[in-house]
């Protein structure tokens, strides 16, 4: 990071009770940074971002907001605004007094207030909308309002506490990328909590992936995705083969694995998140990783690898495949991109795989 | 940032200090009457049992007590069983839009003056009063009808009256709670109407009809006004007695022993209730 | 289903059959409540018009209705606040306490207020029914709260305070209004069930009755009957206004922020 970052977070703990809310949260979150916070629920995530905001306190640890720590400082006197998940809309003020709701106490004029509404309105595409009641509104529009009164107010920091998940795919969709747009539009960081790990890829500049109450692997999307540092990171983003290994010590660090149904592969050190287990392992490998051969395709020596299909899934632009790899105990999922000249196989069909070393994962 | 308990318990102590200001430590003051004697004017503070005595062996009072407790559970009886095909027909035929309309019409009568209800119920029932009246012009009677006033048959009817509410409404809340899929799908699982309604809908609104006998049971039997009015001799309850021992009699101790008393049978019997009907009202009651 | 609905219709006479008899003889030219009527008057409403201890008993009923009303709103606001908001050590058994009023028998509240009157050797009045009527009262006003705390959007506090505004202010400008239908309805039905409440006032009034307490003394004197049905006509049509006001207010409030009806202030 070239600039001091904007949030951080030092080994913050909470505890309810006897329950551990939050371990240890250690991290540093960047100015103009697009963030998430991702897991399943009650991995503590909402817990950390409602600490961040103030409506929730510590137990010990520090969290610093642009170098000052945040001990003692009611919401209402931070530099971030929340988006909650029910958007929380005041129903009984219109749009526009909404979304200037929190310009009461800022000293502007009624006329700047007024421009100041009607240009947060257009960034969030709801010029025309300020003179409605508030509670005649759809999902995707009350989001947008939402958005629009939290950024009024020009935070240094901008916390979504699952935005999406009300909305419906197609509407999720959308607002996906225009929330993406309007966060490099604004330029503050945004921080977002979610527990849809596709959401987190599409937006996040980085991802901080949770388990119960413990940060378990902070990365940008692509090392997440290739490089889980874990079992557990590696099941929950996207969908992870798992094959029984036998792993011995390998070159610079690596390891040297002879993987069922596959063969002989050495692994580079970054390929051996948790060390190299000696012995009995399991090697993950991601669904594109494994390539289907039709006629007069072949592989690289060393390879390639047999088996028969035992289901077939097709989704339009892919089909997914279970196959049951010779040598392996149970199938492997395999998705290929539906193309002309590839036809859709039937099961019970032989069939001929390539696969990639680079794209495994070891684990113990 | 205080704890949320600390920050609950600062909220609710105004109305829980008026509380236990007005409630509990005149209640508690019935009790400690209840031990003492009056001569006259004067309270005797001396410790004493007489009251408890007397009051649980003198048949007069034995008898109140007993009565009291016969025409609440008759009232009861009535009420609860009158008000379940109400709450039923509002809760599974009529529009949803509508339903609040109807619970209203049926509070409008129940929010005027309780007093003025009991004077009507005198009016109605009295010899020459309209039930009479058309009994007679249609020729179903010859002569009025002596036997529905001025004794518990008419405390019963209009006690059963004032309390209709209390009945359709905790009943109704239990209904509109049954998740309508249940029903459907019992139908579909080969069961008819009215064994769906013995099976599925009625257990489920036990909970309902258990708080419909309790509000209506638990202060129909303190009542006062009803029984003085409509009651005549053989309808007078507890609460007429514990009045003329305060004021009549001048014996405030008797009235708080009788007071206590109806206060004990009243809540074992709720208990008991309560107990009773734990197998219906299931695990979730 | 028309058996039900028979029966519906039947069971609503039965309801208002009595409410229905008052107007019926408050215009009736006879001076005894019997059948057959006999013409048409309004005599007994003028009658009522020149009795000043009438007149005085409704002044005293008015002042306690009225600050009945404010009261119970008032400690109904901070315990239903308090139950629907925090949970705390005991929080069943306090609320189940305050909320016991409900299903005590009136006479035993009267009598245990009137003992410990008589003990402290204070004198009852105008002061001791406001007292034991705002405890009964308060119940329903909890009940009526609780409901329009719970229809509230918890976070609707939390963004106001995020958005920069104080805990105070954030109730003025958020929590007030959207629970003001709440203690429209809270005062409303608080001051109506003041208004006709008998047993409590009956053993508290001393020298200052209320309009319950000023009817119960007129109902054995048969000559005054016919303005006593007069007096129970008024009280009768004033309650009904007083509620049809409320449920207004109570569907106006719902409209207003636009949520569903549920039924009723339960």
């Amino acid at each position: 990071m070239s600039q001091k970052p904007i949030i951080t977070l030092e080994s913050v703990e909470k505890y309810y009770g006897d329950y551990h809310a939050l371990r240890g949260i250690t991290a540093d979150i960047g100015q103009g940074e697009f963030f998430s916070l991702l897991g399943p629920s009650g991995c503590g995530k909402t817990t950390l971002l409602r600490a961040i905001a103030g409506f929730e306190d510590i137990s010990s640890g520090r969290i610093m907001l642009s170098g000052q720590d945040m001990e003692g400082v009611p919401p209402n006197n931070r530099p971030t605004n929340m988006v909650f998940q029910s958007y929380a809309i005041f129903p009984h003020l219109s749009v526009s007094e909404n979304v200037g709701f929190g310009l009461r106490k800022s000293g502007m004029s009624r006329d700047e207030k007024r421009r100041a509404v009607g240009e947060a309105l257009d960034m969030v595409g709801l010029g025309e909308f300020g003179g409605r009641a508030a509670h005649a509104l759809s999902g995707g529009q009350r989001q947008r309002v939402a958005l629009a009164r939290a950024l009024i107010l020009k935070p240094k920091v901008l916390l979504l506490d699952e935005p999406l998940s009300a909305l419906d795919k197609k509407m999720r969709e959308v607002m996906q990328v225009e929330l993406i747009k309007l966060q490099r539009e604004v330029g503050i960081t945004f921080i977002l909590v979610t527990h849809d790990q596709e959401e987190a890829l599409v937006m996040s500049d980085r991802i901080a992936v949770m388990f119960e109450g413990g940060i378990a692997q902070l990365d940008d999307p692509e090392t997440l995705y290739r490089r889980p540092k874990s079992r557990r990171v590696a099941e929950f983003i996207g969908m992870m083969n798992f094959l029984p290994a036998q792993a011995t010590e390998g070159p610079d660090g690596g390891a040297s694995v002879e993987v069922a149904g596959l063969g002989r592969m050495d692994l580079l050190a970054v390929q051996c998140p948790s060390g190299v287990p000696i012995g009995k392992a399991e090697v993950g490998v991601r669904p594109e990783s494994l390539t289907l051969l039709y006629e007069g395709q072949g592989a690289e020596a060393g390879r390639a690898a047999t088996g028969s299909v035992t289901e077939v899934v097709y989704y339009g632009d892919m089909t997914y495949y279970d196959i049951l790899l010779d040598g392996a105990p149970r199938p492997v999922r395999v998705s290929m991109r539906n193309m002309p000249g590839r036809r859709v196989l039937d099961i019970g069909e032989a069939v001929n795989l390539a696969w990639d070393p680079q794209a495994m994962v070891l684990f113990p | 940032m205080r704890s949320e308990a600390g920050k609950g318990l600062s909220l609710v102590s105004p109305t829980l200090t008026y509380a236990l200001l007005l409630l509990a430590a005149p209640l508690l003051m019935i009790v400690a009457f209840s031990f003492w004697t009056q001569n006259f004017l004067t309270i005797d503070r001396t410790f004493t049992l007489d009251n408890y005595r007397e009051a649980l062996t003198d048949p007069l009072y034995r008898e109140l007590m007993l009565r009291s407790l016969k025409i609440s559970g008759a009232v009861t009886f009535f009420t609860v069983l009158l008000a379940f095909p109400i709450a039923y027909f509002i809760s599974f035929h009529v529009r949803p839009d509508r339903k609040s309309l109807w619970l209203f019409l049926i509070t409008i009568p129940f929010w005027t003056s309780y007093l003025i209800r009991v004077f009507l119920w005198c009016v109605i029932l009295a010899f020459d009063g309209p039930v009479n009246g058309t009994l007679m012009g249609l020729g179903i009677i010859d002569q009025p009808l002596g036997w529905i006033l001025y004794n518990a048959n008419a405390v019963i009817i209009t006690l059963a009256h004032a309390f209709a509410p209390f009945a359709i409404l905790p009943i109704f809340v239990s209904l509109e709670k049954i998740d309508r899929s249940l029903l459907e799908a019992a139908r579909d699982l080969g069961e008819s109407r009215a064994m769906t309604f013995l099976r599925v809908t009625l257990p489920l609104a036990m909970p309902g009809v258990l708080a419909a006998i309790l509000i209506v049971f638990i202060p129909t039997v303190g009542d006062y006004v009803t029984p003085r009015l409509v009651g005549g001799s053989g309808g007078t309850m507890i609460s007429n007695m514990i009045y003329a021992q305060i004021f009549d009699l001048n014996d405030r101790p008797m009235g708080a022993t009788l007071a206590v008393c109806a206060m004990a049978l009243v809540g074992t019997v709720a208990v008991g209730l309560i107990v009773v009907t734990r197998r219906w009202t299931g695990p979730r009651g | 289903m028309n058996g039900l609905r028979a029966y519906a219709v039947v069971y609503l006479v039965f309801l208002y059959a009595p409410i229905v008899l008052l107007p019926l003889f408050a215009f009736n030219d006879g001076t005894i409540i019997a059948f057959p009527l006999q013409g048409f008057t309004t005599r007994w409403f003028v009658d009522l018009f020149n009795t000043p201890a009438l007149h005085e008993a409704t002044l005293n009923s008015l002042i306690i209705a009225v600050s009945v009303a404010i009261l119970s709103t008032i400690l109904g606001l901070f315990a239903a606040r308090a139950a629907s908001r925090y949970s705390f050590p005991g929080k069943g058994g306090i609320i189940g306490f305050i909320m016991l009023p409900l299903v005590l028998p009136e006479v035993i509240v009267a009598i245990s207020l009137l003992l410990v009157l008589m003990q402290l050797g204070l004198d009852t009045g105008t002061w001791s029914i406001i007292a034991g009527h705002t405890l009964i009262c308060t119940p329903f006003a909890i009940a009526i709260l609780q409901g329009s705390f719970a229809n509230m959007d918890r976070s609707l506090e939390e963004a106001s305070v995020d958005l920069g505004e104080t805990p105070w202010s954030t109730f003025r400008l958020i929590t007030l209004p959207l629970v003001m239908p709440g203690i429209v309805a809270s005062l409303l039905i608080c001051f109506t069930i003041s208004l006709d409440e008998f047993i409590i006032a009956f053993f508290l009034s001393g020298n200052e009755p209320t309009l319950p307490v000023y009817l119960w003394g007129q109902l054995r004197f048969p000559a005054r009957l016919p303005v006593v049905m007069a007096l129970g006509t008024i009280l009768v049509v004033l309650s009904v206004l007083l509620l049809v006001t409320a449920e207004m207010f109570r569907r106006r409030g719902l409209r207003r922020t636009g949520q569903k009806d549920t039924g009723g202030f339960l």
